[in-house]
């Protein structure tokens, strides 16, 4: 293997497609006779359903039809993005309807119409007559848990998803022993991914009488079981297709429009419809991250070593499970090959409340655990009177570290040099220095974070990729994943990948981007940062076994051994003597059209993996504040990564980027705010939810160590959803830093800000 | 309903349009302008963003009607003879585009702000982005885009 364009920053494949506005989403596609679906909210947090009167908007012209879950299967289903399991025991919650018979939160689904055109549909929405008996609701899970609460689901009268939590070693023996204990509350909002495409999905029968959904969903496989499931129709019937995607982060590995498209459909025999989200109905029908409480409880010992940690945390899942609890889990597993704590327990429980569901969104439960243990550290650096980098790095793990739980291994280890890195970038030791002392109204500070994460799901879920290969007359191939590209750049990684291994240049690897469950290789899809690590290493094994092939073509030509053969920019090179044996042209010609031998080069394979490789990074920030107004201004941020081998550092740059932005705005200013009186949202819609705007930003430094983990195929490892879990805290430890004031809770906002000062007697 | 009649692209439309509908409408479901992308349809994420005689306007909340006599380009006419413009291509080397989903809005404000031949300081190609949401790209790449656009 040459290995050239790993590494290299070619630009993404379908960077034309989409300057041109030739790229298609979901919406991009018109059928002829297409309807218009829209659905009837719940205007309350929590009410029975009493009474359903359809008979006006029905009779509405331009209506084709309108469904309640009285006309659809009453099947409990669950929605989250997960391989389905064969063990009973280790499945998603199945607590929803298509359209509920109550509701559970403002904005929950109950009343589905088809008509004409949109304002058809929303005209013949409020023709709906519905008869509430509205129940006392609760937003806040410590609220949900108590005896007497009111109860969402009748099949958990507790509200409790689950309270299930790892725990290792013997804590309440290290916490006897212990010489401090420091314990720390911190606290994380609910927030949303606001990736630019709204979700949305059209579906039809088919000649063959089969159901096409077209989705705007990262999970193409996974919609298609879904739906299968939901009405109860035998998965083969169902074909679903994923074009160009508008951004996802979580939002999209959920099955959230899809089976109620289909329903639409199936109401008007088969004729297209397309149920698009508006922004407000994406904000709250959609998913959202867990906001979540953590009590930090942590022993040390007289010369500062972590020994022991136990955590209790609450994690408010909203009206519905979709991927529940595994969030706290992952949270809950995903920090500990960082630091050596002898034993570990966290005491999690995910809660049920009258408020929009929440799911996955980047980086799956683990901002919120990073937010609260690493502003923890810095806390008690303080009290103890440590530097906080020092006190971090003589507690971290040592790489063959194995988790005692997961069993996961640390083969690389970056996290020394990403901090080393850190310092330097941001000049800690000077800046430090400077702003021990200051005055006036605006005041620096510069503060650090570190994280660990995984890179895909193992041991937790089936890690299964699979990959196609066709080697055309020219040489060229069409590479086929069942990984699904939706921004990140996955397609263009995982070509470059197929190139080096067959020796060829990137341009002569087409692949076929869109995912159609009818043809592309099975895989789960796009989450768990798991796309290079798990789908490259489906693509190495289809590129090595077309390799194979092409070199037993043409070791029968020169008459040696396929070892002693490469290939070299498209052409079969004897190893020894660095000449040319023939063209790889010549080889696939053959193979088309020898008259005894041929046999097309393909292959078609998939892999399971059952290995992790976490990845590492740390954030460092600097800020001022404004002591009168609580403004606080990020001046420079760094965020330096080990991913193991960056296979395209361009891409990989924009990865990182993209995630510090969105923890700038987890920091700073974003909130899903709702009224307490009616669970009501306030801000659901891009002008009150405050995303970052360019004018937000500051510049984002950006770097990577250089690592090789043996768990990645090419010794790489997860990075998309990476970046997005250390600025929060880092920013927050620098404004710690600059005013002495502990915020432990985001968004640190103005408002946040300017009222915790007045708490603390600063103003 | 009214009829109107535009230049899109060069070329030119006469169509009728509901009094209602917004010009994002009418080129998406009616001229099958796909690339004007729908973010928000009521002006905050700029995905729709289009040029009306030369200005770059959020086409989700300009109504067709207004666009009478009016000449507008999308995203698809942008490249000339299958050329790709030097903004497009600044977009492309710049690593300017992830989901891509704001890209076409943010590709016709920054040729907006070329062909208006002014200079502009880092703070205000800033100003005149700051109408476009994405959520991809942090804006890192998306402002190396627009300076190497203004520099050609
Ligand atoms: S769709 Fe027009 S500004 Fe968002
Ligand atoms: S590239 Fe995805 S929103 Fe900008």
């Amino acid at each position: 293997m040459s290995n050239k364009v790993i590494g290299s920053s070619v630009n993404r494949l379908d960077a034309v497609a989409k300057v041109t506005g030739k790229a298609k989403y979901a919406d991009d596609f018109f059928e002829r006779d297409m309807l218009i679906g829209k659905v009837l909210r719940s205007p309350y947090a929590h009410a029975i359903i009493k009474n359903i009167d359809i008979s006006k908007a029905k009779a509405l012209p331009g209506v084709e039809a309108v469904l309640t879950h009285n006309d659809l299967p009453k099947i409990q289903f669950a929605t989250a993005g997960h391989p389905w399991s064969l063990d009973p025991s280790h499945r998603d919650v199945e607590d929803r309807l298509i359209l509920t018979d109550k509701a559970r939160f403002v904005g929950d689904s109950i009343a589905a119409v088809v008509a004409k055109d949109v304002l058809t549909a929303e005209k013949a929405l409020k023709l709906i007559e519905i008869e509430y008996e509205v129940l006392p609701h609760v937003l806040e899970p410590e609220e949900a848990i108590k005896p007497g609460a009111p109860v969402i689901h009748s099949e958990k009268p507790d509200n409790i998803i689950s309270s299930f939590g790892p725990e290792f070693g013997d804590v309440e023996s290290d916490f006897n022993n212990a010489f401090h204990v420091f314990e720390g509350k911190y606290e994380t909002s609910i927030v949303q991914h606001c990736q630019l495409e709204n979700q949305t999905a059209f579906s039809y029968t088919d000649t063959d009488g089969r159901i096409v959904i077209v989705s705007s969903t990262q999970i193409p496989h996974i919609v298609r079981r879904i739906v299968g499931q939901a009405l109860g129709i035998s998965w083969g019937k169902i074909r679903v297709i994923k074009p160009y995607i508008g951004g996802g982060f979580g939002n999209k590995q959920d099955v959230i429009v899809e089976p109620l498209v289909v329903a639409m459909s199936l109401a008007v025999n088969g004729r297209p419809v397309r149920y698009a989200l508006t922004r407000e109905e994406c904000f709250i029908g959609t998913r959202t991250r867990h906001a979540m409480k953590f009590e930090f409880k942590t022993a040390v010992s007289k010369e500062g070593k972590l020994i022991a940690v136990s955590i209790n945390a609450l994690s408010n899942n909203g009206a519905y499970a979709s991927h529940g609890h595994s969030i706290i889990m992952s949270a809950s597993s995903k920090f500990r090959p960082l630091y050596n704590f002898k034993s570990i327990k966290v005491t999690p429980k995910t809660v049920y409340t009258n408020l929009p569901t929440a799911g996955a969104m980047r980086a799956y439960g683990v901002p919120q655990i990073f937010f609260a243990l690493e502003s923890h550290l810095d806390d008690i650096a303080l009290k103890l009177n440590l530097d906080p980098i020092e006190f971090r790095k003589q507690n971290l793990i040592n790489v063959g570290h194995v988790d005692p739980l997961t069993k996961v291994k640390v083969r690389s280890f970056g996290i020394l040099e990403c901090i080393e890195k850190g310092k330097e970038l941001i000049k800690w030791d000077e800046k430090k220095k400077n702003y021990e002392k200051q005055s006036g109204d605006k005041k620096k500070g510069i503060g650090m974070a570190c994280f660990s994460y995984f890179s895909g799901t193992h041991p937790v879920s089936l890690e299964l990729a699979g990959a196609r290969i066709v080697m055309n007359q020219d040489g060229s191939i069409q590479l086929q994943v069942g990984a699904t590209e939706i921004g990140q750049g996955s397609d263009t990684a995982l070509a470059q990948m197929a190139a080096d291994v067959l020796g060829i240049s990137f341009d002569m690897v087409h692949v076929i981007s869109c995912q159609d469950t009818d043809i592309t290789p099975f895989d789960t899809g796009a989450y768990a940062s798991r796309q290079t690590f798990v789908a490259g290493a489906a693509v190495k094994k289809a590129a090595l076994e077309v390799r194979k092939k092409i070199l037993t073509i043409a070791s029968k030509k020169v008459g040696l051994n396929i070892d002693e053969l490469d290939i070299i920019d498209a052409n079969i090179i004897e190893k020894n003597l660095g000449s040319i044996v023939c063209s790889l042209e010549d080889v696939a010609m053959e193979s088309y059209y020898d008259r005894i031998n041929a046999s097309p080069i393909t292959s078609d394979t998939s892999v399971n993996i059952r290995t992790n490789a976490p990845a590492y990074g740390v954030t460092f920030a600097e800020v001022e504040v404004d002591m009168k107004t609580g403004k606080i201004e990020v001046l420079e941020i760094y965020n330096v990564h080990d991913s193991g081998v960056i296979i395209n550092p361009k891409l990989a740059e924009g990865q990182v980027h993209g995630g510090v932005s969105m923890g700038l705005g987890y920091a700073l200013s974003e909130q899903m705010l709702f009224d307490k009186e009616t669970g009501k949202p306030l801000n659901n819609n891009l002008l009150d939810y405050k995303l970052q705007t360019i004018l937000d930003t500051p510049k984002i430094g950006v770097s990577f160590v250089d690592t090789y983990d043996a768990g990645g195929s090419f010794g790489q490892k997860s990075l998309g959803e990476n970046p997005t879990i250390s600025p929060a805290p880092a920013i927050r430890n620098a404004v710690f830093n600059a005013t002495g004031v502990a915020f432990n809770k985001i968004p640190m906002n103005p408002q946040a800000v300017f009222e915790k000062f007045k708490e603390v007697g600063l103003l | 309903m009214k009829k109107i009649s535009m230049i899109v692209n060069d070329k030119q439309y006469d169509i009728e349009v509901d009094l209602k509908e917004s010009l994002l409408e009418v080129l998406r479901d009616k001229l099958y302008f796909t690339g004007v992308k729908q973010g928000c349809s009521v002006g905050e994420c700029g995905a729709c963003t289009v040029l009306i005689d030369g200005e770059a306007v959020n086409s989700c909340i300009y109504l067709a009607v207004w666009a009478d006599g009016k000449k507008i380009t999308t995203i698809e006419g942008v490249s000339k003879n299958g050329e790709l413009s030097n903004v497009q291509q600044a977009y492309i080397d710049e690593g300017a585009i992830q989901c891509g989903f704001c890209t076409p809005g943010l590709v016709l404000t920054t040729t907006a702000l070329v062909e208006s031949g002014k200079d502009y300081s880092d703070e205000e190609i800033k100003r005149e982005i700051s109408g476009h949401l994405c959520r991809c790209t942090g804006y890192q790449k998306i402002f190396n885009a627009v300076k190497k656009s203004l520099n050609k």
